[in-house]
């Protein structure tokens, strides 16, 4: 028993003192993002990286997330003759859910993971000490370009989630099921408020930068050569998943009262 | 001039550096040699201050580099030019952006300038033709060039080389010990290099420190090492396994192989 408590204590400290050093990196990144000048040619790299990367993904992802939901949905809503709200459904869920959280596991996934790996080389292959020898402050040239891409393009990829996943129900409903595709639009638009696609990239905005701030953080800080890069890559990618689904539970709570 | 003193590092419960003292004159050119795990990359990681001291100082031209803000010690960096043990080349950019990202990020210089200068370098260590290839193209001897292209490029005061002639083969580890001379010639600059190669010390060296067990146990020229009468520094210039020197973990397996 006593074993156990202290177990679970040291695992309680473990977890505090990397949330302390993940806070710690986000303070630096933060400081290093507003200082002069600017890493212009990085950060465009690293957002299109993130954007072209993962949209492959996404954009499957989304049609057949739209497409099932409306299957569902209207198999399910039939029972109670409210097979006219599927598309009120499918962009809901869409807008408020499932397209900034699917895309936030895709992204994590996916350019997380790509983020630690390389992060994770530079600093066994000691290229990150080479950047500081080099005079170059390696968060201002690294994670300041990997976070702001995270911020802005997880929002964008979020946006083409949820019209290509509303897209996808459309297709189910109207092309499947016959539904009428004025009503369809109808009943999408008359219940979808822009508050809802708002809510849902502010969502995305702060996975965007947990992503990125969690996956730099353990590629930056990775140790033991190739096997460290192989860990710091799947720790990245665990937990950015966890925070985003934790944190949405939250967010979600706040943003739509 | 550089003046290390009583610097002492621990990682974890392992004391690396324990109480290191050197001093290092301008224009001079010091060799530390040291088994493998003594500790001499974590030295000089102190000297260019990546690395923080647990006790001690690091002294730059009389200045405390663990005492300077931020930006100041950026701006002390600018007298370093380091070749690191494997190149370290930024494997996201071309050979002859990784020469010239110094210039082109301090210097404000654009690609357009920057780019002959870089060629200009590569052909100094001896380099033609390559400046537009990835680092992942290049053979192991080529990435330590274009390291050492990339370390002079802007001009340093002051050349670190950690192992520069380590995994490569005689004549090409020749090559560089003649390029780390003309470095010192026709550059005039102060130099520190580490190494085990003990051909490439007595080549470079004006004097030659011996990192044991975490302090120098022994300054002195070229030929003061040769005829060292200290057992350890000895039997590790003369490279032989018995001594004084322990080889971790290595006992074990001979007395098995005797019988
Ligand atoms: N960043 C670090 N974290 C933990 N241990 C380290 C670190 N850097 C070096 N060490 C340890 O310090 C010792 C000396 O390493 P190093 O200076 O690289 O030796 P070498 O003389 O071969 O260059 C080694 O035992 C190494 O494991
Ligand atoms: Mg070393």
């Amino acid at each position: 028993m006593l074993r156990v408590i202290e177990l679970l204590g040291r695992y309680i400290m473990s977890f505090a003192e990397e949330l302390g050093r993940i806070l710690f990196l986000l303070y630096s990144t933060l400081k290093q993002m507003v200082l002069l000048p600017f890493e212009i040619r990085n950060t465009f790299k690293q957002m299109l990286e993130v954007g072209i990367r993962s949209l492959p993904v996404v954009l499957i992802t989304a049609i057949f997330t739209g497409m099932v939901f409306a299957l569902q949905t209207f198999t399910g809503f039939k029972r109670f003759g409210a097979e006219a709200l599927v598309g009120t459904v499918v962009a809901l869920s869409m807008t408020r859910e499932l397209g900034p959280v699917l895309t936030g596991l895709i992204v994590a996934g996916r350019a997380g993971a790509a983020m630690a790996a390389e992060l994770g080389t530079m600093r066994v292959t000691e290229q990150i000490d080479a950047l500081e020898t080099l005079a170059t402050n390696p968060i201002k040239y690294l994670i300041v370009p990997r976070f702001v891409a995270g911020i802005f393009m997880l929002p964008a990829l979020t946006i083409v989630a949820d019209i290509i996943g509303i897209i996808g129900g459309y297709l189910i409903t109207v092309g499947l099921f016959e539904v009428s595709s004025t009503l369809y639009w109808k009943r999408t638009w008359d219940y979808l408020e822009v508050s809802d696609i708002y809510n849902g990239l502010v969502k995305s905005g702060f996975f965007g930068a947990s992503i990125a701030i969690i996956s730099c953080y353990k590629g930056f800080y990775t140790s033991g050569g190739a096997e460290g890069v192989g860990k710091a890559t799947t720790g990245a990618v665990v937990l950015s998943s966890m925070t985003i689904l934790v944190s949405d539970y939250f967010l979600s709570a706040w943003l739509f009262k | 001039m550089i003046e290390i003193i009583n610097l002492h590092k621990s990682f974890g419960k392992k004391h690396v550096l324990r109480g290191v003292n050197l001093k290092v004159e301008r224009g001079e050119s010091m060799v530390v040699i040291g088994g493998s795990g003594s500790g001499k990359s974590v030295l000089i990681k102190h000297i260019i201050g990546i690395l923080k001291p647990d006790e001690g100082k690091v002294l730059i031209d009389g200045i405390d580099i663990a005492t300077l803000k931020e930006n100041e010690l950026y701006e002390v960096r600018k007298k370093f030019g380091m070749l690191f043990q494997m190149s370290a080349l930024f494997d996201s950019l071309s050979v002859w952006e990784n020469v010239g990202f110094a210039l082109m990020r301090h210097k404000k210089m654009n690609e357009k300038e920057v780019r002959p200068l870089a060629i200009e370098k590569l052909k100094l260590v001896g380099l033609v033709g390559v400046e537009d290839l990835m680092p992942s193209e290049l053979s192991g001897g080529m990435k330590k060039r274009v390291g050492l292209a990339r370390a002079i490029a802007h001009e340093p005061e002051i050349l670190l080389y950690d192992e520069p002639t380590t995994g490569i083969d005689p004549i090409l580890a020749d090559a560089i010990n003649e390029l780390i001379i003309e470095m010192k010639q026709h550059l005039s600059v102060t130099s520190i290099a580490i190494t085990h190669d003990m051909n490439s010390a007595y080549k470079i060296a004006d004097r030659i420190a011996m990192l044991y067990e975490g302090s120098i146990i022994e300054t002195g020229t070229p030929d003061e090492i040769k005829n060292t009468q200290n057992p350890v520094v000895k039997q590790f210039i003369t490279g032989s396994a018995s001594g004084p020197i322990k080889i971790e973990g290595v006992h074990y397996e001979r007395t098995l192989n005797r019988t």
